[in-house]
This record gives structure tokens, C-alpha cells and sequence, in this order.
């Protein structure tokens, strides 16, 4: 079917339209962290960078950033080895239950923040009688990391098959040299492209990581949040904003170097 | 006994203590809460599921958190179908690659910034003003349309990406068959295009819809003093400290969820996920 030269310029305009409101709002918080105006009425009337230089120093926005990005990383690093053990067993062996499993890994992601949230604070606080904190917070961000790296792994899995690795025992060597010469290298991309996603949603979680941090430990999230009602820290929350904006580069770039696909890992 | 070793680590960590915690929440909804102590005392009844049930708050919240979250869908169908259509159908390859990656961004800005966004456009004297004010239309403020757009926007991109992939699967020699025995472009969409890509409108708008559902951040920056499903159960967390009643509450987007589930899984939708 050729549509019609009217026809192709309403979805141009529609998909350019689409695309202006998706951008719109982030060009707006980015130009609002230079807006002399601390109310930022529209259109800015004058221009500074001192919210930039006041958010550098800012001593709760350094520290949130700096409890989320350890968090994210144990998380990140949990969630690779569990989310690799499980997508090897569950590509390259059948058993009773194996459905079970996979539907049991996407769980955590599948069902609203809300109710995994409550539940991990209602086992921690009354069944355990653990405290909660930093521990509590990356053991739930783990848990729900998890699904990227299984799905990204095991996409990977099923792609090579397992011929490589028969070669490599055939030509003698023991499972452990395989799995160093042969499996890890085809998965190393899979594994960062995993690893990229699991950070990224760890770094951005505020719905379970409320009901998991408790009240002493304070994620960016949680301090852009708890900041942002407050008129007088509107500009510095702004400028935390932009500066995210920004950096939400970097993972589509190395995204696009890592795999060469445009979807930039599986969700 | 390989099996055993690669199993064992994920399995405790989400069968044991995940499902356990599910599954301690559920009990618990059946429980209740000293309402002086705000102890949980562990007898069972059923006086939670009764009240949400009856009272007409509950009621009333849970209708506009089912409405809210379906016309978050339905918006976000609309726009993305045709900008997954250009995308799939129209652009060249190169240029399709390009317009991937500027779907993709966005959902790797933190979601609390775009939230934050769309309150700061929509306050008084921002850029909804500015730009409606021509119009004689102003800023609709803090309420439940912020909280649509709102929603609509932050999961745009999770409908978008399954229509797209749906379009980019269906063969164009399809579309050329339907032209050649004289169908009118508006029958080809109706007969071939639309049948066809529903599936995957389907598959976004599970993202779309259970997303909305949970969702009880948005509304609080962008919502005013409206209430959806999340805000109730987080504040009986928080300060009623009802537990019980939380987990019986948290039970309703569950169950919603698992409905629509088994409602679209006829249309053959969960598959192409």
C-alpha cells in the first residue's frame, strides 16, 4: 500500500509532534536551571549559572548521589551473578517447574512497585526483625534487577546455542576454561547491556526503595522527592534534574557501542 | 546436580524470600491492626476485604484509579500508533534507527525528573500557560488531568516500542496484496493494518495500564489532593500504620491486573511481549 503524499505528511507531522512533546518538558527543566527566576515563570527573563555553582555544594544532593550510586552497584552486581545463574539453568536444562521460574523472575518487575514494596518492608520489619536500611535497600533493588539481566542473558543463550562450548570440550578443555575462552566473551556484551539496565533502574527506584531505605538512608531519588515541595530548594532540585537529563546520555551511547542494536538491551 | 548449583543462589533469594514476603503480605491482609497500638493482631477475618468493599471512599478511589489508568491508555495509544507507524512503515532504515534511539532516551532520564517536569509546566505563569494563553486557555493546575498527561508521557515510550515492533513484523507485500484487489487505503487499515497490530497495542498497554495502576508518585506532584490506589495503601504504611489494611488495599491492583491479563491473553498479546 503507497500512501498518499497528504496521508505520509499527517504522520510526519503527528510522529514531529509527538516527539516535541516528548522533548519539550526535559528542554524546559534544562533551560529553567539557568532561569534567574527561582519561581521560574515562563519565559525566563534573565540568565545565570548560580544554581549550578549552589547545587555543586550542596551537601544532601552530594551525599544522596553518592548512596545511590553504592547501592546501585551491589545491586547491580547481585542481580548479575543470580540473574546469569538463572538463565543458565534455565536454557540449558529442562526440569519440573521451569515455567515456574521464569515466571517467578519477571514477578518483581511485573507487579506494581507498591505491593513488592510493602512486602519486602513487611518481611524485613516484622518476619525477620531486621532494621531497615542501606542492606535492605540493595537486597530489594537486587531483587528486581534481577529480570533485566536474566532476560538479557538469556536471549544471548538462546541465540549461540551450545555448539561452541561442545567444540571446546571436545577439543579438551574442562568446563571451567570453556566458560573463560568460549562462554564469557560471547556474553560479555549481554552481561553489560544487563548490568547497564539493572543500574539504571536501581538509580532511578523510589517506589520500593520508600518503603525499603527506612529513614536515615537517603537516595537521590528520595532527596529530589523529599526537596521538591520545597519552594527555596526548587532551583537546586532543578539543576539535580538537568544534570540527569544530561547524563541519561551516556547509557544510550554506550548502549548503541556495546551491542550495536538499536533497542539498547532488553526491558 | 549441575542444575542444582545454578539454581540454588536465585532460587533462595526469589522463591524463598520473595514469594515469602508475597505471600506473608497476603496473609496479613487478613489480619488487623490494634487501632491504639497499631499492633498487628493475627486473627483471622475478613473486615478489611469488607470495608474496601463497602465504603463508598474506597470505592470511589478505586473507580478512579481504574479510569485514570485506562484513559492513561488510551492516550497513549493514540499517539503512539501513528508515530509507530511512521517509524515502522515510512521512514528509511537509517532514519528509522535514528527515531528508535530518540524514543529510547527519554526512558533513560530518571522518572522523578519528568514527573517534576510536568509540574513545573503546569504551575502558574509556566510554559502550559505561556503556550495556551493565546488560546484564552490557561493551566488546568494540580488535579487529575495533570495527572494524566503526566502519566501519559512518562510511559509513552512503552507503548510506542511494542507498536512499532508489531508494525515492523507485518510483511509490507501484505499491505501491497490488499491495494492490489482495489481495497482503499482506509479498508486496508481497517481490514489488515488494525487486526493485525492490535496484539501489540495490547502488549503496551499492559505496560501502560499496571504501571498506572501503582503509580501513586505522579499524583502526588502533578495530582493536587486527588487519591489514586498507591497513595491509600502508602499512607496506612505510613502514618495510620494499618498494615493490614495496606495489604488487603495493595491486593486490588493485583487482582485487576491478573484480570486484564487473562482477558488480553486471548488476543494472543502476551506473546509478542
Amino acid at each position: 500500500m503507497t500512501l498518499s503524499r497528504p496521508a505520509r505528511l499527517a504522520l510526519l507531522a503527528a510522529l514531529l509532534l509527538g516527539l516535541a512533546a516528548v522533548y519539550l518538558p526535559l528542554m524546559v527543566v534544562l533551560i529553567n536551571s539557568f532561569n534567574k527566576d527561582a519561581t521560574f515563570a515562563w519565559p525566563p527573563q534573565e540568565f545565570t549559572t548560580m544554581w549550578w555553582d549552589r547545587a555543586i555544594d550542596n551537601e544532601g544532593a552530594r551525599s544522596a548521589i553518592w548512596t545511590s550510586v553504592q547501592a546501585g552497584l551491589l545491586a547491580t552486581v547481585i542481580a548479575l551473578t543470580l540473574g546469569t545463574l538463572a538463565a543458565f539453568a534455565l536454557q540449558r536444562y529442562r526440569f519440573f517447574g521451569r515455567d515456574a521460574v521464569s515466571l517467578l523472575v519477571i514477578l518483581p518487575i511485573a507487579l506494581p512497585g507498591i505491593v513488592t514494596g510493602i512486602a519486602l518492608n513487611n518481611a524485613f520489619r516484622t518476619i525477620l526483625g531486621i532494621d531497615l536500611g542501606f542492606i535492605t535497600l540493595v537486597i530489594a533493588h537486587a531483587t528486581f534487577c534481577i529480570v533485566v539481566v536474566f532476560n538479557n542473558v538469556i536471549a544471548r543463550l538462546r541465540r549461540l546455542g551450545g555448539s561452541l562450548e561442545e567444540a571446546s570440550m571436545d577439543l579438551g578443555a574442562d568446563t571451567f576454561t570453556t566458560f573463560r575462552l568460549v562462554t564469557f566473551p560471547m556474553l560479555r556484551s549481554a552481561l553489560l547491556a544487563g548490568g547497564l539496565l539493572a543500574f539504571a533502574l536501581s538509580f532511578d527506584e523510589i517506589i520500593v526503595t520508600t518503603f525499603t531505605a527506612g529513614a536515615e538512608v537517603q537516595t537521590l531519588p528520595i532527596w529530589i522527592f523529599n526537596n521538591l515541595f520545597r519552594p527555596n530548594q526548587a532551583p537546586i532540585v532543578n539543576v539535580v534534574g538537568s544534570a540527569l537529563i544530561v547524563l541519561s546520555v551516556v547509557p544510550i551511547y554506550l548502549a548503541q557501542r556495546l551491542s550495536g542494536e538499536t533497542s539498547g538491551g532488553r526491558i | 546436580m549441575r542444575l542444582v548449583g545454578l539454581l540454588s543462589a536465585p532460587f533462595f533469594w526469589l522463591g524463598i524470600a520473595y514469594l515469602a514476603a508475597l505471600a506473608a503480605l497476603f496473609v496479613a491482609a487478613f489480619w488487623t491492626a490494634d487501632s491504639f497500638t497499631g499492633d498487628v493482631v493475627r486473627s483471622w477475618t475478613l473486615d478489611n476485604f469488607r470495608t474496601l468493599l463497602t465504603e463508598d471512599v474506597y470505592r470511589t478511589i478505586t473507580i478512579r484509579t481504574i479510569s485514570v489508568a485506562l484513559l492513561v491508555t488510551v492516550v497513549d495509544a493514540i499517539i503512539a500508533f501513528p508515530m509507530a507507524y511512521y517509524m515502522a512503515k515510512v521512514a528509511s532504515p537509517s532514519l528509522q534507527k535514528l527515531l528508535v534511539i530518540a524514543v529510547l532516551t527519554p526512558l533513560w532520564a530518571s522518572y522523578l525528573v519528568k514527573a517534576y517536569a510536568w509540574r513545573i509546566m503546569f504551575s502558574d505563569g509556566g510554559v502550559v500557560d505561556w503556550m495556551f494563553g493565546p488560546f484564552g486557555l490557561g493551566t488546568p493546575g494540580y488535579g487529575l488531568a495533570a495527572t494524566i498527561v503526566t502519566l501519559a508521557y512518562l510511559w509513552l515510550p512503552f507503548m510506542i516500542l511494542p507498536i512499532y515492533a508489531g508494525l515492523d513484523r507485518l510483511p509490507d507485500s501484505l499491505l501491497e496484496a490488499s491495494s492490489d484487489l482495489g481495497a482503499k487505503p482506509t479498508m486496508t487499515f481497517r481490514t489488515v493494518i488494525l487486526p493485525m497490530a492490535f496484539p501489540a497495542v495490547i502488549a503496551g498497554s499492559i505496560f501502560t495500564f499496571s504501571l498506572s495502576l501503582g503509580d501513586y508518585i505522579a499524583v502526588k506532584i502533578v495530582g493536587g489532593t486527588n487519591q489514586l490506589l498507591g497513595n491509600v495503601v502508602y499512607d496506612n504504611i505510613g502514618a495510620a500504620n494499618n498494615l493490614p489494611f495496606a495489604a488487603a488495599m495493595a491486593t486490588i491492583p493485583v487482582v485487576i491486573m491478573l484480570i486484564y491479563l487473562a482477558v488480553v491473553r486471548r488476543t494472543g498479546a502476551l506473546e509478542s511481549l
